[in-house]
């Protein structure tokens, strides 16, 4: 398992392996809406936890038909599914791999782009720990929506239809998350059910992606 | 090792072959004929697990297959030998050294599998098959963008395989030059009779 996941991260980072992309994405949207918003009235710091969450939630959503469409492609997932590692494991792997090549680094230049959106600063470490606490799911879910368009030609946007809709919880906490902390306020039970999510969906769907990609091989 | 009973596989919820009854043993290959369309990938893509059969059964030891596609399986931005290590470990297979020399790759390591021709990633994709460990050899027409050299090589190689109790079940047009392997005519097992199963796979 530990030979796919450098394999996979290998593979991103190699040319035309979309490393950057999402990233690229994630800090031109933040560029462009302060430009687009204007300055005045305080507005920009008020929809900053929304816009970032925002961002990312669609950084994301860009690289997750490269899961597995491209090992489908080139055959590899028929061998990689009659090979001795459980499918199960295929799958969360994979979903790892794209949150460490996609997730992680969002999080890790979030609080650079909050400054253009002029996120008050008490909301900063906020803004760091939802993403870290949200974005696995977005992978794993991903994931599992990638696992069911595997088959399809130009399943790019049959798959955004699918999974934006079950994005929709990590959405509505995490950007809960970043603006009671930009407020001051408490934020346990958005923290906690965020981070639920995640699990729940990290726990759960290996599963269900596995399962769709069986039918998808068959 | 291999036995099918009375196995017919469907492709699509038709039935494309049936009443497969036969078995292999190891040190035996067996070689599938027959015109496209006659279920030959189906079949292999039943044996590897990869779809369930229409009806009847086959055994097999478990973990004991490596199935070779028409596709290879390669990475265009990995290197031969990246891509060969890649599978070396999922299988935890025996060493890699010996797979490269057997199909002639020892002086393209370095090279990126996007930059080789048709017949080296083919010969590529069945090195493979000799990092996996496995006894039985699941091949799509594995000669497919060969030239004759390398054809011969990789009937020398399925020889050694069978020579160490391994199997093979081959679907090919071409001959290998295997004159001690079993032929199978597929064409009697043919499903005549095009019919549905009335039963949508998608609601399986």
């Amino acid at each position: 398992m530990k030979a796919l996941l450098l394999r996979d991260l290998m593979l991103a980072f190699r040319s035309g392996g979309g490393f950057g992309l999402g990233l690229a994405f994630f800090f031109l949207l933040s560029v462009l809406v302060p430009l687009g918003v204007g300055p005045e009235g305080g507005m920009l710091g008020r929809i900053a936890p929304g816009v970032l969450w925002v961002g990312a939630l669609l950084a994301c959503l860009l690289s997750l038909d490269r899961i597995f469409a491209l090992d489908h492609e080139d055959g590899s997932l028929d061998l990689l599914a009659t090979a001795p590692i459980p499918l199960e494991a295929v799958v969360a792997v994979k979903a790892l791999a794209h949150w460490l090549v996609t997730g992680l680094p969002l999080t890790l230049i979030a609080p650079g782009l909050a400054v253009l959106l002029n996120l008050p600063p008490a909301g900063y470490s906020w803004l760091v720990l939802s993403l870290f606490l949200g974005t696995p799911a977005l992978s794993v879910i991903g994931a599992f929506g990638a696992a069911i368009t595997v088959g399809l030609r130009r399943g790019g946007l049959l798959l955004s239809l699918l999974v934006l809709p079950l994005y929709v919880p990590t959405l509505v906490f995490g950007g809960e998350v970043v603006r009671r902390g930009a407020e001051g306020m408490a934020l346990a039970t958005p923290l906690a059910l965020l981070g639920a999510i995640s699990l729940g969906a990290a726990a759960l769907l290996p599963f269900a992606a596995a399962s769709a990609i069986r039918v998808n091989l068959r | 090792m291999l036995s099918l009973s009375n196995l017919a596989v469907a492709r699509g919820g038709v039935t494309v072959l049936r009443d497969l009854t036969l078995s292999v043993q190891p040190g035996q290959a067996l070689i599938l004929r027959g015109p496209n369309g006659s279920g030959k990938t189906t079949l292999l893509r039943t044996l590897a697990g990869l779809q369930s059969p229409a009806e009847g059964s086959y055994d097999l030891p478990p973990d004991s297959v490596a199935y070779s596609a028409h596709a290879d399986g390669l990475k265009s931005t990995l290197t031969v030998l990246e891509n060969l290590a890649f599978w070396s470990r999922i299988y935890g297979g025996p060493p890699i050294d010996h797979a490269l020399k057997a199909l002639d790759l020892v002086q393209l390591t370095r090279r990126r599998a996007g930059e080789l021709s048709a017949g080296q990633k083919r010969r590529l994709g069945l090195a493979r098959l000799l990092v996996t460990g496995r006894p039985v050899w699941l091949l799509d027409e594995p000669t497919v963008s060969l030239d004759v050299a390398s054809v011969a090589m990789f009937a020398d190689m399925v020889r050694d395989h069978l020579k160490d109790g391994g199997l093979a079940v081959i679907a090919t047009h071409v001959d290998l030059g295997l004159p001690e392997a079993t032929v199978l005519d597929l064409d009697p097992h043919r499903a005549r009779d095009i019919q549905s199963t009335g039963f949508d796979e998608a609601f399986a």
